[in-house]
């Protein structure tokens, strides 16, 4: 009675979906700049939002490893400084601002494989800020914690002391929101986001490289982009 | 083969009767269709947690939530397979994949709902939502398999992945919520899958060639068994 004839046109439709995915993972990455570069004009003038809904829209995406990030404003902010320095302490938001700013405008590049075109950034470069606390003897590292609770990461000394890292307050052209990571947040401008160390409460200057939250699953210490996590992307730095 | 399975349908048949109404979904069917439903439903809750901002900011625990997906993702096919062990779920597989001449009028019908074709067990929509859905979860796995564990592949086959994985999901989950609409807009329906059984007045009007099926087993089994037993005792 079930088998009494007819087309088997559920399996057609099953082995032609198969087909098409497989196409599509084949040529999805072309696709997938072509499928950018018709959604970023649209999204820039977007009042509603909704382009934002769409896969792969070219925008950021909000990553959290913590249940509930505590909110800090700019009055609450403060920012430890510790470990292997000469003068440790707690700076606020207003000893960010009295110190010399500088801005970039570098792609964010997320290693899952997202990126964002030409993002605007300032605050105040890592380098001034070590030499205002003045590193010691013997630190070959910089450890920074997240005031989440949970995220860590960390850079060589000397990845520390380049001109395009940031400490930075503000980020398309406004402060750094809380989604984003505000008030205070890393940018690493030459390496995967994962660096970029969100929701800054404390960098220590330590003896040695001490491996961040998603190194232990695997993605690499010196994360370059196009140089790292075997991934070849365009370098951002 | 036939003697065995009208023997088999005389058990049914006798549950049926005694509540009334007519056998839709065995016990194996209904719970491999809970499984898959529930998830679906995790893979949905997860994957919009891992996507959409302002969700993953409020639930947070990004490593925990992929997991969870993944894992559930990995589960998906089990009720499938697991239910091949029943012969109607298989006997459903294969109606649900036949496409019968009424199938064609049914999908170009201006008034299917009321011109009660002779509709077989399933109408075309939900053949299509069945092949759809199993297409769909081969290519969800085949993709999300390619971007968990094909680390050594080029980085343009697994955008390609990532990129067949996100448009995919928006489609599946915008064809999911039509089959709840559809689901929602018939009580009788979702009693069919919720206890097994449906009224032979709603299966004549939904599905009027089954229901004829169904009921001309019934009549054959009500009748005095005398020439049936023949046939039965040469099954064994």
């Amino acid at each position: 009675m079930a088998s009494g004839g007819g087309t088997p046109v559920g399996r057609r439709i099953v082995i032609g979906m198969v087909a098409v995915g497989a196409a599509g993972v084949a040529f999805g990455d072309r696709l997938s700049a072509i499928e950018q570069s018709l959604l970023a004009p649209i999204q820039s003038r977007d009042p509603t939002g909704l382009s934002a809904l769409l896969p792969d829209d070219g925008g950021f995406r909000f990553y959290s490893v913590t249940g509930s990030t505590p909110t800090r404003t700019a009055e609450t902010y403060r920012l430890t400084v510790g470990g292997l320095v000469d003068r440790s302490g707690t700076l606020m938001m207003s000893d960010l601002a009295s110190m010399p700013q500088t801005s970039l405008t570098r792609d964010f590049q997320c290693v899952t494989g997202w990126r964002v075109p030409d993002v605007h950034w300032s605050g105040v470069a890592l380098p001034d800020l070590l030499d205002r606390v003045g590193v010691r003897h013997g630190a070959t590292a910089v450890r920074f914690t997240s005031f989440d609770g949970t995220y860590t990461e960390s850079l060589t000394l000397a990845q520390a002391r380049r001109s395009d890292v940031l400490v930075a307050t503000s980020m398309l052209g406004g402060p750094v929101s809380r989604e984003h990571g505000g008030p205070v947040r890393l940018y690493v401008a030459p390496m995967y986001g994962y660096k970029s160390c969100k929701w800054l409460g404390g960098i220590e200057l330590t003896a040695r490289v001490e491996p961040g939250y998603w190194e232990h699953y695997g993605y690499s210490v010196d994360a370059w982009v196009g140089h790292s996590n075997g991934r070849d992307d365009t370098p951002t730095g | 083969m036939a003697a065995h399975r009208a023997s088999y349908g005389i058990r049914r048949s006798d549950e049926a009767r005694s509540v009334g109404g007519l056998v839709r979904f065995t016990l194996a069917e209904r719970w491999v269709h809970r499984s898959l439903a529930a998830l679906m439903a995790v893979m949905i809750a997860t994957a919009a947690t891992l996507y959409f901002g302002q969700l993953s900011l409020l639930v947070g625990r990004r490593q925990l939530v992929a997991e969870i997906h993944i894992y559930a993702g990995m589960a998906l096919p089990l009720p499938i397979l697991l239910g091949l062990v029943s012969r109607a779920f298989r006997d459903d597989l294969r109606r649900l994949n036949r496409f019968l001449p009424v199938d064609q009028v049914w999908l170009r019908s201006k008034n299917r709902r009321s011109a009660r074709l002779p509709v077989a067990k399933f109408n075309a929509g939900q053949k299509l939502y069945a092949a759809f859905l199993a297409g769909a979860i081969l290519v969800m796995l085949g993709t999300g398999l390619v971007m968990r564990y094909a680390n050594g592949w080029p980085v343009s086959l697994r955008t390609g992945a990532t990129f067949v994985h996100d448009w995919l999901s928006y489609a599946l989950t915008f064809v999911i919520a039509g089959h709840l609409y559809f689901a929602l807009r018939d009580p009788i329906a979702r009693r069919g899958m919720r206890t097994g059984l449906v009224p032979d007045s709603w299966a004549r009007v939904e599905h009027g060639k089954w229901a004829e099926e169904m009921t001309e087993e019934k009549r054959k089994q009500s009748r005095p068994a005398d020439t049936e037993v023949d046939l039965n005792t040469e099954s064994t």
